[in-house]
């Protein structure tokens, strides 16, 4: 379970947005430590604009459109003593960034043996269901969980963004974080202790059950809980997991729930063929075959490019009516 | 800038150190001691060198796939390196790198990238971090008349000459991608000029006078650590062997043998430079006593990598992390 994060009354925690927390965690670690930059596009304008008033130009780099290189000049700073943070806005300019991140941030310790250290973070926003058609609303991070050296992010909380970034800024390797606009006006309690840190390759329990493991991914988190909150009504009583890191996955603890509940439903946005669903579902054929009750279900975006008319978008992403049907279908 | 008395005898050593190296590790990849891929950096000498004695021991460094060169240039032991050759663990890469991504950290060399233009945007990102570090290092980014038409190359060189940061773009520019030829790949093909499209000193060398290479790099790191930003050289030079040891290319040849026996026999970087010596004064003993040296340096080098183990299968995760995060995920990844 999630450590208990206190009221706000004892001032230990603050109510904040997922987009605040974001900003808020590459405050801290900008003032923690001055190896930490900020490089992106529009940075002085969108996100980052607090961070160029509060910040010198040192710090914060306004990037040139230039997607693949920028990312690559994030690389040689890490390997040559900063610790950037690589803001390549719409995570579908991940791809335009792909060979920098996967060819040189990815390999370059291993093929040097160790002598590289490579501690960056690349992040990006996840649009989807907002009418922006196919180039503006990828979510691909499976394309990334392929490549070996990579750690994959995916936090679906304000407290969880703030502690996962920090840890992200701190790690040694390079680290990818992919955002969910879904999640960015959403509200939590966020500790504001400096050292609030969520750790890397750590799932969690969002909700404890019986029947049935829901594993959610990023914005499909919210509505795994709705669906469980709807469903104990019935007297179903739904686990949540949250995995956070993709990459490393804690698949200890989704074998431990199968082995519980022996159903598996498995939620994300991605679109379905070699997702993360598809790796879990994996993992627990492999692992705890034995423990499955009824066979795995899977809830995704379709093998099919992200339509711009909403009357179409709006059938694609999974929703609170499939996921239920899915939970049903193994009762 | 020109050579002093102690720097050319240290040209000399290390272009030689080069070209042995790469002829006693062809004869080794030929007689299958050496694994994959092996490209030879001979005729190039001059370019590497030159370059490489106009920087401190702490400036940084990027390479490419012929990759060599470049760490034995900035002074790297060649024992790491013919052992990485062959894939031993006691090779600079321990084994994970091979004969197109020789970097060598302890000389500087932050990357070989063999993916062509890899390389720009990290060197790229050396000299943004010198300038965040408030150091006066620089960075020296090597690579190929193809690079030139990659992306990177046209983004970075923009970033550098925005930012004024401190990098020097050193093509070697063996006339040659592989087997196309500049002439039917580069709409303006004058490299150096492009530099004016940034904003930034493009500068031609003749890339087998290590002295003229010298001279014009040791221009281009002054500017650079004066904070007046980047340069770009363009290094004509040549490339005696085939774009890889052993490599067959079908059909009608790509280049002339008469102009590949003409490079050999007029343009040997290393038979020009040893001639210049020889009039300025150097002795024969002098030069002979380094010729001695090198051989030796390289005959204990491939001795020391035929005498090392190979990699333990049971490290084969090693070095892909620094920070490795052991979940039940990782191993049991490990155990499939």
């Amino acid at each position: 379970m999630s450590a208990a994060i206190k009221s706000e009354s004892d001032g230990s925690s603050v109510r904040m947005s997922y987009l605040e927390a974001l900003f808020q965690a590459q405050v801290e670690e900008l003032e923690r430590d001055e190896r930490v930059i900020v490089m992106g596009e529009d940075v002085a304008i969108y996100g980052g604009g607090k961070l160029v008033q509060r910040f010198d130009a040192n710090r914060i780099w306004s990037m040139p459109i230039s997607e693949t290189s920028f990312t690559g000049v994030g690389v040689g700073a890490a390997i040559s003593g900063l610790r950037p943070i690589v803001d390549l806005t719409i995570a579908s300019f991940m791809y335009l960034a792909s060979d920098p991140i996967i060819n040189q941030a990815a390999k370059l310790r291993y093929m040097t043996g160790g002598q590289a250290r490579v501690p960056i973070v690349f992040r990006c926003c996840m649009y989807y269901g907002a009418a922006l058609a196919a180039q503006h609303s990828d979510r691909p991070y499976p394309m990334f969980m392929n490549v070996p050296g990579l750690k994959i992010l995916c936090p679906s909380t304000p407290a969880e963004m703030k502690g996962l970034l920090k840890s992200a800024v701190r790690d040694d390797d390079p680290v990818m974080i992919f955002e969910d606009t879904k999640l960015w006006p959403i509200k939590g309690e966020v500790p504001v202790d400096t050292e609030y840190l969520v750790p890397i390759g750590k799932g969690d329990i969002k909700r404890a059950g019986d029947d049935v493991t829901i594993v959610a991914i990023g914005g499909a988190m919210r509505l795994a809980m709705d669906v469980a909150d709807t469903l104990a009504k019935e007297g179903i009583s739904i686990e949540v997991i949250d995995p956070r890191t993709l990459k490393p996955l804690d698949s200890e603890m989704i074998i431990e729930s199968v082995e519980k509940t022996g159903r598996l439903v498995l939620v994300e946005n991605a679109h379905r063929v070699a997702n993360v669903s598809a790796e879990i579902a994996a993992v627990i054929c492999e692992e705890a075959f034995d423990s499955l009750k009824r066979p795995i279900q899977r809830v995704c975006a379709p093998d099919v490019h992200v339509p711009f008319s909403p009357a179409l978008e709006g059938e694609l992403f999974p929703t609170k009516e499939k996921t239920a049907a899915a939970v049903r279908k193994l009762l | 800038m020109l050579l002093n008395s102690n720097k050319k005898q240290e040209a000399y050593r290390r272009m030689l150190r080069i070209r042995r190296f790469e002829e006693e590790g062809t004869l080794l990849y030929k007689a299958g001691k050496i694994p994959g891929a092996f490209h030879a950096s001979i005729g190039q000498e001059a370019a590497i060198v030159g370059a490489c004695l106009a920087l401190r021991d702490n400036d940084m460094m990027t390479g490419t796939h012929r990759s060599h060169g470049h760490p034995i240039g900035k002074g790297a032991d060649l024992n790491a390196l013919m052992a990485e050759l062959m894939g031993k663990a006691t090779g600079i890469c321990k084994g994970r790198g091979g004969s197109m991504h020789l970097a060598d950290n302890s000389v500087g060399i932050v990357g070989e990238s063999a993916i062509v233009g890899g390389g720009i945007p990290l060197a790229t990102g050396c000299g943004l971090s010198a300038k965040v570090r408030r150091t006066d290092q620089i960075a020296l980014c090597f690579f190929g008349d193809g690079a030139v038409n990659q992306g990177t190359f046209h983004e970075s060189l923009n970033m550098a000459s925005l930012w004024k940061l401190p990098v020097i773009y050193l093509c070697e520019n063996n006339g040659y991608a592989l087997t196309t030829s500049v002439e039917r790949s580069h709409g303006q093909p004058s490299i150096a000029k492009r530099a004016d499209a940034y904003g930034m000193p493009g500068v031609t060398v003749d890339g087998q006078d290590v002295s003229a290479v010298y001279a014009a790099t040791s221009i281009a790191a002054e500017r650079a650590r004066d904070g007046d930003g980047p340069t770009l050289i363009e290094a004509r030079t040549y490339r005696f062997d085939e774009h890889q040891v052993g490599l067959f290319t079908p059909g009608t040849p790509y280049r002339a043998v008469e102009e590949i026996e003409l490079n050999k026999t007029s343009r040997d970087p290393l038979v020009l430079f040893r001639s210049r010596l020889l009039s300025e004064g150097f002795d024969e003993p002098e030069l002979g006593a380094i010729e001695t040296e090198v051989a030796e340096a390289v005959q204990n080098a491939i001795r020391f990598a035929e005498s090392s183990a190979y990699p333990d299968p049971e490290e084969l995760y090693e070095y892909l992390f620094s920070q490795p995060i052991l979940s039940p995920a990782s191993s049991s990844a490990k155990n499939s």
